[in-house]
């Protein structure tokens, strides 16, 4: 058996959901612990090891100037840095903030604004260090969480699926929202690895595993719009949880009047 | 009743195991595997050019050229780049391991075809792997083929692999190895440029004889059409192409060409059957 | 065709079900689930869609009443047989690294499903694909024969093939979407079916094509069908041919595609399509699937699965950490490209039944017909340059 692989999860501007997908794997734990070693991980533990790991997950988005140095620090003592979440690959719901002036934010809530350390804009771990393996979803599924660890573990590079819910709605059998319905589903342009869970239930998806690898947002608004959205609904249902994601931007695009307030982060 | 339950299984892997790792370059070896089932070793048998699937245990299949003597089905080689998932894992097996099998699959060189002929071998990077079964099998019916030209061209002078080969070739009756670097360094003594540039070096008369190739498939439409140009036949010209198939039986799709599966269509074609469509950008 | 055709009045609609069920199948039949009609167990008639009709429309499907009891008006869903045999998503063996590694092959149970409601397009859709699972192989019976295509047969397919029991139903009305007609493929369920039913009035005209289903129709309370009960069906269906509005013009059709690769209507509907792969899934012939692997925690054991893959998936053309299709345009003239025309160099048949599935089932509506009819209409037109 080889060495233990020393694994650490890193908590950034998230709500710890995907972090909870890990505990919640249960007796998975146990298998998972006979062969790696966690060093690091707030929400299960208060060891706090430093690196170097052999696999650093990293929950969350980019919000603070701290944030900007710490990530830095976790990519250079992990051999491989897998995001976890649609915070940390995609900036999360709170690059919502990303269209407005976030120094009115802050002067809006704060008693003493100058006390806050907060970046302008929410961006993702990709926009400032090398990521090797994004897993998409809010939270993610312990489905595709299992199968990451065990190519970690087989120390071969995780692959992580990028064709649309369709595909997988459709093996499921569920019948489309969208044609049946005329709801505004964004499965076609999201990214598969929920199983489908919305459409299965008769719900539209509502993108939460971001961006399939190339689907076609601006077809699907212009599909949304017959359907009947104002462009102000086509916009929203695009900028959500992995609105900051490109493909997602590009969709709301054609329909927004409000552009960032900063342009070009990424 | 149950009729289907005679069939032989296309999908099923054979277990075999790694007999020798050879280290060729960087992140790229040789694997020689053995069925371990020894009623399926005797049974194996491959023509050069045919591919097998190794299967990676939890990582999945690749399609991966034999390069090794068909004289000697129960050692089976496989040169390997760590590119993808599966081949990095392969990279990790050492003597010993295990591992699946299955193949052979789809359609070789022309054997028959270029008996008694000349044989131009023109082969970039990696490409070459799959040229090194034919090799093999030319040089062991020395008298059965005309003159041997290799022209192999590599990107830089460390990505050669298989130097001992090459040497061992050179010294063959009436074989010649031309090889080229797009850029060179001091050490090298090959020619450098590309590899289309050999062409130019190589005896008129093999241009009468049968080429294959393998490689990238820019490079090999460039040298193709360039050969045509020399006046080579079309129906002289093969090539063998690749895809990332998942079944190789013709059931998956991935390999799709036009109205080929490469898998068991191919993977070597005569130009004259690819040559439309290779110039379609993304097909 | 048999030279007896007979009738089962629509109220003993239930000895048909329950003398399948007798003989050990498990019966699917078409069924109303989340506002489509789709293919589930059924045990008695009133679980069928009864008195219901599709209005279909490109990208659009709704379910409407038609005032009447009939049974099979609905034409058809999303769902062909497909599913039955291809499965949406399967184990094909199992491996152990437990001590002496060990591959076992995990075939599908060979259970006995009737499937009441295959359309024409549905039965031939399921020949196409015959055609692509089952080779020439002299194990499988003369009936399952693809035998152009195929080297390989596909014994997970062959399994549920071969315990297959088919009840076609004749259309006798058709859909907006539908083409059938002019694809040669229906209305009439022409053969590969065991049993075929025609709605009429108040009976089903009653066909038996097989060993099987001749068998059945002896559990059946049927009378002898007089000429016009068998004209009156040949009517119905001829007029629901008749009422087709869209056709195809497969003249010259792989010349045409394939003269026009570099068509700028590949751009034109590269901008609606989604790459959702829709058309694919709900298509009756798309065979492409992947495969992957399953692994324990431990890495000890692992399952080989694959599942339904589609080639507007941008990895389904995957090769050294690029892509050979990476534009929606490529993708599109793929499908559409193999669909209609290198289907016929590679299996001697079309690999479009016209059911138009991918018409109704297309988020955005793309109807493929219009788009050969584009092409077909500017040929040898270029794209101004590569994008």
């Amino acid at each position: 058996m080889a060495q233990k692989l020393r694994i650490a999860v890193h908590k950034f501007a998230s709500c710890d959901g995907c972090q909870m997908q890990f505990l919640n794997l249960e007796q998975d734990l146990l298998t998972l612990a006979r062969q790696v070693e966690i060093v690091h991980f707030a929400e299960a533990t208060s060891v706090m090891q430093q690196g170097p790991y052999d696999v650093s997950f990293v929950e969350g988005s980019i919000s603070t100037s701290t944030d900007l140095q710490r990530i830095q620090q976790v990519r250079a003592a992990s051999r491989m840095l897998i995001t976890i979440g649609a915070c940390a690959t995609a900036g999360g719901l709170q690059a919502l903030r990303n269209w407005k002036d976030h120094g009115e934010f802050v002067r809006a809530i704060y008693a003493r604004p100058e006390y806050i350390d907060s970046l302008a804009q929410s961006t993702p771990v990709s926009a400032h260090v090398k990521v090797d393996a994004e897993l998409w979803g809010c939270p993610i599924d312990q489905q595709q969480l299992k199968r990451v660890l065990s190519d970690v573990l087989a120390r071969i590079t995780p692959r992580i699926p990028g064709e649309s819910v369709c595909m997988e709605c459709k093996r499921a059998g569920n019948v489309c929202v969208l044609v049946t319905k005329g709801e505004p589903c964004l499965g076609p342009v999201t990214r598969t690895g929920c199983g489908a869970l919305c459409p299965r239930y008769e719900r539209d998806c509502y993108g939460c595993f971001g961006p399939q690898e190339d689907g076609n947002a601006r077809a699907l608004g212009r599909r949304f719009q017959a359907l009947g959205l104002s462009a102000d609904e086509i916009v929203r249902r695009f900028r959500f949880i992995n609105g900051w994601a490109p493909a997602m931007r590009a969709g709301a695009q054609a329909w927004e009047k409000q552009k960032p307030i900063i342009e070009n982060m990424d | 009743m149950n009729a289907v339950a005679h069939i032989l299984n296309p999908y099923l892997p054979q277990r075999a195991e790694v007999v020798e790792r050879v280290e060729e370059g960087r992140d790229i070896f040789t694997l020689r595997l053995r069925l371990c089932d020894e009623t399926a070793r005797a049974a194996y048998r491959f023509q050069p050019g045919q591919f097998n699937m190794l299967y990676l245990i939890g990582a999945g299949e690749v399609a991966i050229s034999i390069v090794s003597d068909p004289d000697n089905p129960e050692l089976i080689d496989h040169t390997i780049r760590a590119v993808g998932r599966v081949t990095q894992g392969l990279q990790q097996l050492k003597a010993g391991d295990a591992l699946g099998l299955r193949g052979p699959f789809g359609r070789g060189w022309p054997l028959e075809a270029a008996r008694g002929r000349g044989l131009l071998l023109i082969t970039g990077g990696l490409g070459c792997a799959p040229t090194t079964s034919m090799i093999h099998y030319a040089l062991q019916r020395r008298a059965q083929y005309g003159p041997l030209t290799v022209c192999h061209g590599v990107k830089h002078p460390d990505d050669l692999i298989y130097t001992d080969r090459i040497q061992t070739w050179c010294g063959a009756p009436d074989t010649q190895v031309l090889l080229t670097a797009d850029k060179g360094t001091p050490e090298w003594r090959g020619r450098v440029g590309l590899v289309t540039q050999t062409l130019d070096d190589v005896e008129p008369e093999l241009f009468k004889g049968v080429a294959m190739m393998c490689g990238p498939e820019p490079m090999m439409r460039a040298v193709a059409e360039s050969l045509l140009q020399r006046g080579m036949a079309l129906n002289d010209i093969y090539l063998s192409l690749e895809r990332n198939m998942h079944c190789a039986v013709g059931h998956c799709g991935h390999c799709m060409f036009g109205g080929k599966f490469i898998c068991k269509d191919g993977p070597v074609f005569s130009y004259a059957e690819v040559r439309t469509l290779l110039a379609v950008k993304g097909f | 065709m048999t030279a007896q055709s007979r009738l089962l009045a629509r109220a003993d609609f239930n000895a048909l079900i329950h003398a399948l069920e007798a003989q050990g199948y498990r019966v699917l039949g078409p069924r109303e689930r989340a506002g489509a009609i789709v293919f589930d167990e059924i045990t008695r008639a009133e679980d069928l869609p009864v008195g219901r009709v599709s209005a279909q429309q490109p990208g659009s499907y709704r379910l409407e009443d038609s005032g009447n009891g009939r049974f099979f008006d609905y034409v058809h869903g999303p769902e062909s047989l497909k599913r039955f045999l291809f499965a949406p998503e399967e184990r094909l063996w199992t491996v152990s690294a437990e001590g002496t590694v060990s591959f076992k092959e995990t075939l599908p149970e060979a259970r006995p499903v009737a499937v009441i409601g295959a359309r024409a397009c549905d039965i031939a859709g399921m020949q196409v694909q015959d055609r692509t699972f089952l080779a020439g192989n002299e194990k499988i019976p003369p009936l399952l024969k693809g035998g152009h295509g195929g080297i390989y047969t596909d014994p997970y397919y062959a399994t549920r093939r071969e315990n297959l029991f088919i009840v076609a139903v004749n259309c006798t009305r058709s859909a907006a979407t539908c083409f059938c007609a002019s694809m040669d493929t229906g209305p009439r369920a022409r053969a590969g079916y065991d049993l075929a039913l025609t709605e009429l009035e108040d009976d089903f005209l009653v066909e038996a094509n097989s060993t099987a289903g001749e068998a059945l129709l002896a559990a059946l309370p049927l009378r002898n069908a007089d000429a016009g009960a068998e004209s009156a069906a040949a009517e119905a269906i001829e007029a629901a041919a008749v009422s087709q509005t869209r056709r195809m013009d497969t003249t010259g059709i792989q010349a045409l595609l394939f003269d026009n690769l570099e068509h700028p209507r590949w751009d034109d509907v590269a901008e609606r399509c989604l790459s959702c792969g829709n058309c694919t899934m709900v298509c009756p012939t798309c065979f492409c699937h992947s495969e992957t692997d399953v692994t324990s925690l431990d890495g000890a054991t692992s399952e080989h699965r694959r599942q339904w893959d589609s080639c507007f998936a941008l990895d389904h053309s995957y090769l050294h950490g690029a892509q050979i299709r990476p534009q929606i345009r490529q993708r599109y003239r793929q499908w559409l490209t193999h669909k209609l025309a290198s289907w016929i160099e590679q299996f001697g048949t079309s690999g479009c039944v016209g059911c138009g599935r991918c018409i109704t089932w297309c988020p955005t509506g793309i109807d493929l017909i219009e788009e050969v009819n584009a092409i077909r209409a500017t040929p040898g037109a270029q794209r101004a340059a590569d994008i």
